[in-house]
């Protein structure tokens, strides 16, 4: 039995604009277990980000947030202090950014900030400390880990700073990591590497992954369940490999006509797009978010806000239309 | 089917950057505050002439140090007093206004002309232009101007004209640096390159393409320079190596009422509050003028 | 690093010498030198006596060469008015200046910095605001007023502190205030404008995810980087604040080289003039020079290069 890490339900992300209220996040629910990798998928502006942060309660100061639930190895982190959730950012989850170049202090020291992020919340000696800084750079695939604790961020590439960032999350062994985008920043080639390193070590320490990316390549790589947002809601969720197999709302449909299969699509042949543009999510929502971008729209989709369907356990998606309607349409879509 | 009209929420408008703008003027108190009370100082001094109950250099020795309305023995036919030669010091005081804008304008457009010419020629050109131009501007940060504004005053002599001509040729220096690195920071942008593979000659880039968006930089340092101007005068004048005497110089007001100033501290404290209220309201407006239209608000 | 020192030192040098020369120029052709020091009523035969007695005959890039040939052994000439040398003078002098400039920048870092990180933390609120507009109505005084309003209230009506001279520690404090006072509203912005953009980097976000309290987030990350701009155009501020001096010391009677100045300027005392000009241009030459090696030093980015 796996156990649940953590628990996201309800979630809300406001920040308020001089046009308005931009609701960024709405009533978003999931979930990840011991040892799994859940991956957060949608464009840019979808509020996945904000999603991760509002856990780790560190949105930008205008921000404002709740949840009906978010539980953390069984702990309430809804109303919790801020001196509490220091003390758990870093050491009971940790987060993993998407610039490495910016992400680390250029004034101090790679050894430093590493064992800084240790020393902070447990009482070792220093040497324990370093000891354990060398441990994970290598553990992270950093050659002469010794010798580069001494190093300056600037003096390292962006890879290798993703990788001591990396390392850096793990300093204190947290139960869960969140990686927002961690390989957009990087070339192709290093991207493949670190997501591997991702999975590995996810693996060899049976942590909780959130992965966050827009890239479903990546998605298909690593992750064990799928949670797709859109205009700050999730419209489908369930395990990557039903997802890709059988995909029912129509912008996960979208979205894997877009990607060219290597071997199937042919040159010259048309990817699918989706038309038209996120809407902004200010006001009132009318009816489906999805349904001025959608081919199969219909008049019930500007009733009301369509509410998330169960399929299955863990199978979920939010449309009007019956999963067998949505597996036709993927057949007829697919001849496009 | 595309139903882009359909949006699931409701079109907002957002405001236009000119509503914004405006709307934050209103809003930014320092902008408003400053430009009010500016304009109204401007108008007095404008004014002057009609307004003043004296002529302010008519020396009345019978009236010498006259305290102001707000003592006992204070009079309506000078509000503001006497000085130590019954000059009546209301009206000193809107002259005054007037010497001190005069100077401030005029030395900032000699001054802005001067460093807006070399930082833009520096930013644009580069290269050997950006060179000489940059040593010029070090030697200049390393000239005390103070001492040397002083010391040309007190060997050719002082006077109104002298004072802005010494001004406007030291305190040019803001006005490069900052133009240099505006325009600078242009000489890279898309539409520039635009205009220059349209064919168009530098002198027509520069005047349309560049000024205009360095403009409102050019504003907030003028209004700096103008404040650093009135400044700098004062204190000139204070030491008696600025604007010469009957003049009613603010800051030689201030000097020729030291000897009074412990049984009087009005004497002093009544220009010296002149000049720190028109700084202030200047500077206000110049912090406004920069906050409002610096990208960041928008 | 050696190879930046000494390039900036050349380049300090330099800038120096070309002042020297600016200012020999302006103070030897704005007027008749002769004729100022000779007095308004003085004959011309007086006048070309002292002319001749002066050497103030001679073509103005001689009197630059033999000038700057003397300056460089450490001759700076004999004022006319006390008949001493130069350096005499100013070296009596200088210290009393030096204490005061470096009293009024203590008292400017003391208020500003506090005063920047609090509204740096709480932006665009009441403390925000009040710490803004604390700088920007210090900015408008005119600092010889400021120094005079000190007078009347600390030295006559509460009779806290002597009102002129330089004798005790206590005669330091008011002028340090009046000249410091005006170097604070910049220096607040500095830091304030610094913590801004330093708070909203990357690592700053790192720092938070880490676990980092407010304290070490904002002293030992913030603060190191933003503090880095903030030192090298502080020493520049002191070499500006300096330029500002004379009035200071004029107005509470501090003997210093600045006092010093304005009476030789008034004196047509030229020698000490040109000697003083040179003085405080290379005291801000050196000042931009340590700020940009200390900058150089602080920022482990350029230290590499």
């Amino acid at each position: 039995m796996m156990d649940a890490l953590l628990e996201v339900k309800g979630l809300h992300v406001d920040i308020p604009l001089s046009a308005g209220t931009l609701h960024a996040v709405r009533n978003v629910s999931f979930s990840v277990n011991r040892g799994q990798t859940l991956a957060l998928v949608g464009e840019s502006g979808c509020g996945k980000s904000l999603s991760v942060l509002a856990v780790m309660n560190l949105l930008p100061k205008k921000a404002r947030w709740h949840a009906e639930k978010l539980l953390l190895n069984d702990e309430d982190l809804t109303s919790t202090s801020e001196r509490n959730m220091a003390d758990i950012r870093g050491s009971r989850m940790a987060m993993i950014f998407q610039e490495p170049m910016t992400s680390l202090n250029p004034c101090y020291t790679i050894g430093n900030q590493l064992m800084e992020a240790l020393l902070r919340h447990q009482k070792v000696s220093r040497s324990d400390a370093r000891d354990r800084a060398v441990f994970l750079l290598e553990k992270v695939g950093i050659t002469a880990a010794a010798s580069r604790l001494k190093q300056y961020p600037h003096q390292l590439s962006g890879g290798l700073r993703q990788r001591v960032m990396i390392a850096m999350g793990l300093m204190c062994g947290p139960p869960l990591i969140i990686a927002d985008e961690p390989t957009t920043a990087l070339d192709v080639t290093i991207q493949a590497q670190i997501l591997a390193l991702l999975a590995s070590l996810q693996q060899e320490f049976e942590m909780g992954l959130i992965l966050i990316t827009h890239d479903l390549g990546v998605v298909a790589r690593v992750a064990h369940r799928v949670a797709v947002m859109y205009c700050g809601l999730v419209v489908e969720t369930g395990d990557a490999t039903s997802l890709f197999e059988n995909p029912l709302h129509p912008y996960t449909q979208g979205l894997l006509a877009s990607l060219p299969i290597p071997g199937k699509t042919m040159p010259g042949e048309h990817l699918g797009s989706i038309s038209g543009m996120v809407p902004t999510p200010i006001g009132e929502q009318h009816g489906c978010v999805f349904r001025n971008r959608c081919t199969y729209a219909f008049d019930d989709c500007s009733a009301g806000p369509v509410d998330l369907r169960e399929v299955s356990n863990g199978r979920t998606y939010r449309c009007l239309l019956s999963p067998e309607v949505c597996a036709q349409n993927l057949a007829g879509g697919q001849s496009l | 089917m595309e139903n882009a009209s359909l949006s699931p929420f409701k079109e907002i408008d957002f405001p236009t950057p000119g509503q914004m703008v405006r709307r934050q003027m209103l809003r930014h108190w320092g902008f408003m505050f400053g430009g009010i009370v500016l304009v109204l100082i401007v108008a007095l001094a404008l004014l002057a002439p009609v307004l003043a109950p004296h002529d302010p250099y008519h020396q009345d020795l019978s009236r010498r140090v006259i305290n102001p309305i707000w003592h006992e023995d204070g009079t309506w036919e000078h509000p503001l007093g006497t000085d130590n030669l019954g000059r009546d010091y209301l009206s000193r005081l809107m002259y005054g206004a007037r010497i001190s804008l005069l100077i401030g304008v005029a030395a900032m457009l000699i001054a802005g002309v001067i460093g807006t010419t070399m930082g833009v020629a520096a930013g644009y050109f580069g290269g050997r232009v950006d060179m000489v131009i940059n040593a010029i501007i070090t030697t200049r940060l390393a000239l005390p101007i103070m001492l040397v504004a002083l010391a040309v005053v007190a060997l050719v002599g002082g006077s109104l004209e002298i004072v802005i001509l010494v001004l406007g040729l030291m305190i040019w220096n803001r006005f490069a640096l900052v133009m240099r690195a505006s325009t600078q920071q242009l000489r890279s942008m898309d539409y520039v390159s635009a205009a220059k593979a349209a064919g168009c000659s530098t002198l027509r880039i520069l005047l349309t393409e560049v000024l205009p968006n360095i403009l409102n930089n050019l504003i907030v340092v003028a209004t700096l320079e103008v404040t650093r101007a009135i400044l700098i005068e004062a204190a000139l004048s204070f030491l008696g190596m600025g604007v010469q005497p009957p003049l009613p110089s603010w800051g030689l007001m201030v000097s020729e009422a030291k000897e009074f100033m412990l049984f009087s501290p009005w004497m002093i404290t009544i220009p010296g509050m002149a000049i720190f209220i028109l700084v202030l309201s200047i500077n206000l407006l110049g912090d406004g003028i920069r906050d409002v239209t610096a990208p960041e608000s928008r | 690093m050696l190879v930046y020192t000494l390039k900036r030192l050349v380049l300090a040098v330099v800038v120096a010498v070309t002042v020297s020369f600016i200012s020999f120029m302006i103070l030897n052709l704005s007027g008749d030198p002769a004729a100022a020091l000779a007095g308004a009523d003085a004959t011309p035969e007086e006048i070309r006596f002292i002319r001749e007695k002066y050497g103030l005959d001679r073509p103005i890039l001689v009197q630059y060469a033999d000038w700057a040939r003397r300056a460089v052994a450490g001759d700076f000439g004999e004022s006319p008015y006390f008949n001493q040398p130069v350096k005499d003078l100013i070296g009596g002098r200088i210290g009393v200046t030096m204490t005061l400039g470096v009293c009024a920048f203590v008292f400017a870092i003391c208020l500003a910095i506090p005063l920047g990180v609090i509204a740096a933390i709480r932006p665009n609120t009441w403390i925000d605001r009040l710490a803004l507009t604390i700088s920007v109505l210090g900015q408008a005084m005119p600092n010889f007023f400021t120094g005079l309003l000190l007078i009347i209230v600390l030295g006559v009506m509460l009779r806290l502190l002597p009102i002129s001279g330089s004798s005790t520690w206590k005669h330091f404090i008011m002028p340090a205030i009046a000249l410091g006072y005006y170097a604070v509203p910049s220096l607040m912005r500095l830091t304030r404008t610094g913590m801004l953009e330093v708070l909203s980097s990357d690592y700053i976000r790192t720092a938070r995810a880490k676990g980092l309290r407010s304290f070490p987030v904002l002293f030992k990350h913030a603060l190191r980087n933003a503090i880095i701009p903030m030192v090298s155009l502080a020493f520049v501020q002191f070499g500006y604040m300096l330029g500002g001096a004379f009035v200071i010391e004029i107005v509470f009677a501090v003997q210093g080289v600045g006092f010093l100045a304005v009476r030789s300027i008034e004196r047509t005392d030229l020698p000490v003039v040109q000697a003083i000009v040179l003085l405080f241009s290379a005291i801000y030459v050196l000042m931009t020079l340590f700020s940009d090696l200390l900058n150089a030093f602080l920022d482990p980015r350029i230290r590499a290069k």
